[in-house]
């Protein structure tokens, strides 16, 4: 690390996973090989450069009451693409952001990065509220970086994979052998020996390779958060699971946090450690992967799970389209769908009323697990978590 | 990068990156060349062009600048062509054909000014309209409307009658009166490439309106922006032979279309002088399409898929 | 006789790029079959060979006979009807395979019109029929391809497909770029509408998963072949080829522990179909590769009942599947089916 740079990536030591993968340290230790190849010690664990802090316990990045509107159409009524969010990712963390397309988690993402602006609301890194101004926009975005659903849009075709490795390192003006930090990032991200790719343009590589010139291009500048908007859905089934592996591993080595968007249950389940799912503009459920992959309580996250092929049960196979962000029904959001509430289950538990008519309250942003709905409030864990209400 | 890792291993010897880079940039050259030559119109363009502006630069040692004296002219008025002089002569007895290689000179120049600065208006504007949203572009583009649905060149005819007289005058009328088709291209070209993820990676990675116009725009645009220089100049060769027919040109020098102009105003229309009228309207006509196959084949080469073509 | 049967189809692109490199498959009637793989495996270039659909100067080989008929030697008078009234195909990407000027219910009532010669008012009450039979109101048909949504406009492509009342239909990517939700409603579709009218369905797909769920056969194909072939659970609970293995274990089972921060997949990617590896064109990325792969071609050869793998590690006497990958927990050969009968 140079000195220059304020913050080596400080917090908590992820979990201790005990792949102790050879990869580079990339916070230079004097003893790293050069050229960034992996090295047979193992990585200093991330923020060993400073000591414990107070710090570790508040979230690494935070966003309180986010609002996000889109102006309508022909001048209907504006699209309320992320409709008050609270979401918290402490260091070292993956969170996976789960929802329909439509549902405003891109537009979430988008957000955390000051891509769009919200209408209300604040998000936090580091402590430190993020700024709309340019410059406090530069600063930010070298530390929290973007990962896309396809890489191969993604790439500049005209440039090599050098330049668009080194694009980030050309934009904030790192002090520093660029070379070196290009080929740091590129064995990173699996790509050896790196300099066999420095001059490769995009449509020269797979696409697994391209993603991992993506994140390659993203780790140069040695963020703290990664947002990656489905990063693997358009990629080989086979080649998809080494990339994920890679987001574990960087996250083992660089205590890399990280949020993940995707339609993708299954992602969650095979990277994430929290999960928040995400309807309409609001999340509805929450809580750790296990927890809510395996006992959902919300009925909308119960029928995302009953549809996949490998769930057991009947599928609950919700019928329309999602709703329009446009026009958000009144009540819990999801009423006019809702299968619990349309079997009467809801009327029995006594809380259609309140479902038609009153909102949920919005879910807070920390790890615990949490739901907005009157019915599995109401009626905690009756049901048998498995499935939803039988037929 | 921290000093410790610095010297990494560059293979002893190998080049660095920059010299690859330049290695590349030659190979792919010549990958288009090789695209280009399958073009056979564009190839006859090209060999057109070539021949013309040999022609053009050479013409100080074959014809020399004394040629369009009107005091010392070699021959008697209108001659038809002969062996002495193989196009005849003019009204004040000059060699024709030496008219006609010493006035290529100025048409190549004005058509190549003209379109320069015609071309470097439109992607200029066409860029920053296409990457700055809002009333910016919406100011930006009501304006090349106004200059697109004008008169190309009743505007150019005002200006180079109220701008004094010269070279200059010329290049500035056509330069700022055919740049609105090169913006409303760029525009549309921009746009697509803004809409591209890439440039959301860039402003992601902090990069700012000048990083994404320069690093990834232009580059993009570039193609278009070529073929469209080499489409301009052919119909700037003709706005500037239009003018000095005219007579807006600039009187003191020799051009195609100010030979045209002399013949008419000789008379050789009704008189039947052909050898007057022809040959520099062949000229034009043939510089024009020399470089409109150049821009064809240009176009084709680079524009089809955006980007594989490298 | 099978509704469709293929028989050694290969195709080579005119780049030289093997796409299909000798497929044999049968669907019968009622049937579905999945077809597995990843881009470039030669999979959508096999749907587009059975109706001869493929652009000019791909050379074709092999055998495709639709109800005994050959579809590669018939004439083209004859492939025109067979393309809808005998198969047809349900594309990836509705959006672009619509005519976004023309109302939907027109193109829907058009093969009818062309090829049943009913009358536009017949063509367009069909129409009407078609599009209630999907699960769309038939006030529809007057609606653009993009007034529809994502789910809808695939749902129009599948009444398209049925206009004609095909023996057989192919589904190439049917629900690629659809949600979870929209998938499950148009698998349900597919799978009631193939269930009532007794037609052939080849599902062609990238997600193992979804085909596993789907279909009744399975066949896994890599590189231009079927590596892999059986009843579909069978070969997505235990796969036999290590690539079929690899692919089924690429999609985690929710409440799985032994995918829980552990997500698989296969290092490499997926070969080039103009330069395919050598001997059997799994063996640089196969976990299991013997000395061998790199230069003998691997066959398909009986893998258990109705079970064909194309693996050197299938049928010999040595069983014992090496499970060295560590990627399947599922993964060792069962001794039960499997006779050593190598070809």
């Amino acid at each position: 690390m140079t000195g220059t740079t304020p913050t080596p990536p400080p917090g908590t030591p992820p979990r201790a996973t005990p792949d102790a993968s050879p990869g580079t340290p990339l916070d230079g230790t004097p003893d790293a090989p050069p050229g960034g190849m992996p090295g047979p010690g193992p990585g200093l664990p991330p923020g060993a450069g400073r000591g414990p802090s107070s710090a570790a316990e508040s979230p690494l990045l935070s966003v309180e009451g986010l609002h996000v509107a889109f102006p309508g159409r022909r001048g209907g009524a504006d699209a309320r693409a992320v409709d008050g969010v609270d979401l918290d990712i402490r260091r070292g963390e993956i969170v996976a952001l789960v929802g329909e397309s439509g549902c405003g988690k891109t537009t979430l993402a988008r957000s955390l990065l000051g891509l769009v602006r919200p209408v209300r609301g604040r998000v936090t890194f580091d402590g430190a509220p993020l700024a709309h101004s340019a410059r406090a926009l530069k600063a930010y975005r070298r530390r929290a970086q973007l990962v896309l659903q396809d890489p191969s849009g993604s790439l500049n075709p005209r440039h090599t994979v050098y330049d668009i490795v080194a694009e980030g390192l050309r934009i904030h003006g790192r002090p520093g052998d660029e070379r070196t930090a290009v080929a740091e990032a590129l064995s990173r991200a699996g790509l050896r020996p790196p300099e066999r790719f420095f001059l490769r343009y995009p449509h020269e590589l797979s696409g697994g390779q391209r993603q991992r010139v993506v994140i390659a291009g993203a780790l140069v500048l040695r963020p703290e958060l990664l947002v990656a908007d489905e990063p693997v859905a358009s990629l080989d089934a086979s080649v998809r699971g080494e990339i994920l592996a890679l987001l574990l591993r960087l996250r083992t080595e660089l205590g890399l946090a990280a949020l993940v968007v995707t339609h993708d249950l299954g992602l969650a389940w095979n990277i994430a450690d929290r999960v928040a799912v995400m309807y309409l503009g609001r999340i509805v459920e929450t809580g750790a992967v296990e927890q809510v992959l395996t006992a959902p309580r919300h009925p909308y996250t119960r029928a995302l799970l009953s549809v996949l092929p490998e769930a057991p049960g009947d599928p609950v196979v919700l019928t329309g389209e999602p709703p329009d962000p446009s026009n958000i029904p009144t009540g819990c959001r999801f009423h006019a769908r809702c299968q619990v509430l349309a079997d009467g289950t809801a009327e029995r538990a006594g809380v259609a009323d309140a479902c038609r008519s009153r909102e949920p309250a919005v879910l807070h942003g920390g790890g615990e697990s949490q739901v907005a709905c009157h019915w599995a409030l109401a009626a905690p864990r009756e049901v048998s978590p498995a499935g939803p209400a039988p037929r | 990068m921290s000093a410790e890792t610095t010297g990494t291993p560059v293979e002893p010897g190998g080049p660095g990156p920059r010299a690859l880079a330049r290695r590349r940039r030659r190979a792919s050259a010549a990958r288009f060349w090789k695209e280009y030559r399958r073009h056979r119109a564009g190839v006859f363009g090209l060999a057109a062009l070539v021949l013309f502006v040999l022609v053009a630069l050479t013409a100080p040692l074959t014809v020399g600048s004394d040629v369009d004296s009107v005091t010392d002219a070699p021959g008697q008025p209108l001659e038809s062509p002969s062996g002495r002089f193989p196009l005849g002569t003019d009204q004040f007895g000059r060699n024709l054909l030496g008219l006609l290689v010493w006035g290529s000179r100025v048409s190549l120049l004005v058509g190549l000014l003209a379109a320069a600065l015609s071309v470097l208006i439109g992607a200029l504007i066409g860029i920053t309209a296409g990457h700055f949203r809002g009333w910016y572009a919406t100011v930006m583009m009501r304006i090349t409307d106004w200059f697109l649905v004008m008169p190309t060149l009743v505007l150019a005819i005002v200006l180079a009658t109220v701008l004094s007289r010269s070279l200059g005058t010329v290049v500035l009328a056509i330069g700022v009166t055919t740049w609105p088709t090169t913006a409303r291209l760029v525009r549309a070209q921009t746009l697509a490439v803004e809409s591209r993820p890439y440039i959301e990676r860039a402003k992601a990675l902090g990069g700012g309106h000048w990083h994404i116009m320069s690093r990834h725009v232009l580059p993009n645009v570039m193609p278009l922006v070529l073929a469209q220089t080499t489409l301009i100049i052919s119909s700037a060769i003709l706005a500037e032979a239009t003018l000095a027919f005219l007579g807006l040109g600039d009187p003191t020098v020799v051009s195609w279309g100010g030979l045209l102009q002399d013949a008419r105003e000789a008379g050789s229309v009704s008189s039947g002088d052909w050898w007057y009228l022809v040959p520099p309207g062949i000229g034009i006509a043939v510089v024009a399409l020399a470089f409109t196959l150049c821009g064809r084949a240009v176009e084709a080469v680079l524009n089809p898929r955006l980007g594989v073509s490298r | 006789m099978s509704l469709l049967e293929v028989r050694d189809l290969t195709v080579t692109y005119p780049g030289g790029a093997a796409a299909v490199r000798g497929v044999g498959l049968t669907v019968e009637a009622g049937e579905k079959l999945g077809l597995a793989g990843e881009s470039g495996c030669g999979k959508s270039t096999l749907a587009l060979a059975l109706l001869r659909l493929l652009p000019a100067g791909a050379r074709v080989g092999g055998e495709i006979l639709l109800d005994g008929e050959d579809v590669l030697t018939m004439k083209w008078g004859r492939v025109r009807a067979v393309r809808w009234a005998g198969a047809s195909i349900v594309f990836q990407g509705a959006m672009h395979s619509l005519n976004a000027v023309h109302r939907v219910g027109d193109q829907i009532a058009e093969p009818i019109l062309l090829h049943r010669g009913a009358t536009p008012a017949d063509a367009r009450r069909r129409a009407g029929e078609l599009l209630e039979q999907v699960g769309l109101p038939a006030a529809r048909a007057r609606a653009y391809p993009h007034e529809l949504s994502g789910g809808q406009r695939q749902r129009v492509m599948i009444a398209m497909a049925l206009a004609c009342e095909p023996r057989l239909v192919v589904a190439d990517e049917p629900t690629t770029a659809l949600d979870v939700m929209i998938q499950a409603q148009i698998l349900r579709l597919i799978e009631n509408l193939v269930g009532e009218q007794d037609v052939g369905l080849m599902m062609i797909s990238h997600d193992l998963a979804v085909l596993a769920d789907t279909c009744d056969r399975l066949a896994v194909m890599y590189a231009g072949r079927v590596v892999e072939e059986g009843p579909a659970r069978e070969v997505y609970d235990d796969a036999r080829h290590p690539y079929g293995r690899a692919l089924s274990g690429a999609f985690p089972r929710i409440g799985d522990p032994g995918s829980r921060f552990a997500p698989r997949g296969l290092p490499g990617d997926p070969p080039d179909p103009a330069a395919v590896p050598s001997g059997c064109a799994f063996h640089p990325r196969c976990p299991v590769a013997l000395d061998v792969c790199a230069t003998e071609d691997q066959v398909l050869r009986d893998a258990g009942p109705r079970r064909r793998a194309a693996c050197v590690h299938v049928g010999t006497d040595a069983t014992g599947t090496p499970d060295g990958n560590g990627s399947g927990g599922t993964a060792s050969a069962r001794d039960d089916g499997v006779r050593s009968r190598t070809p």
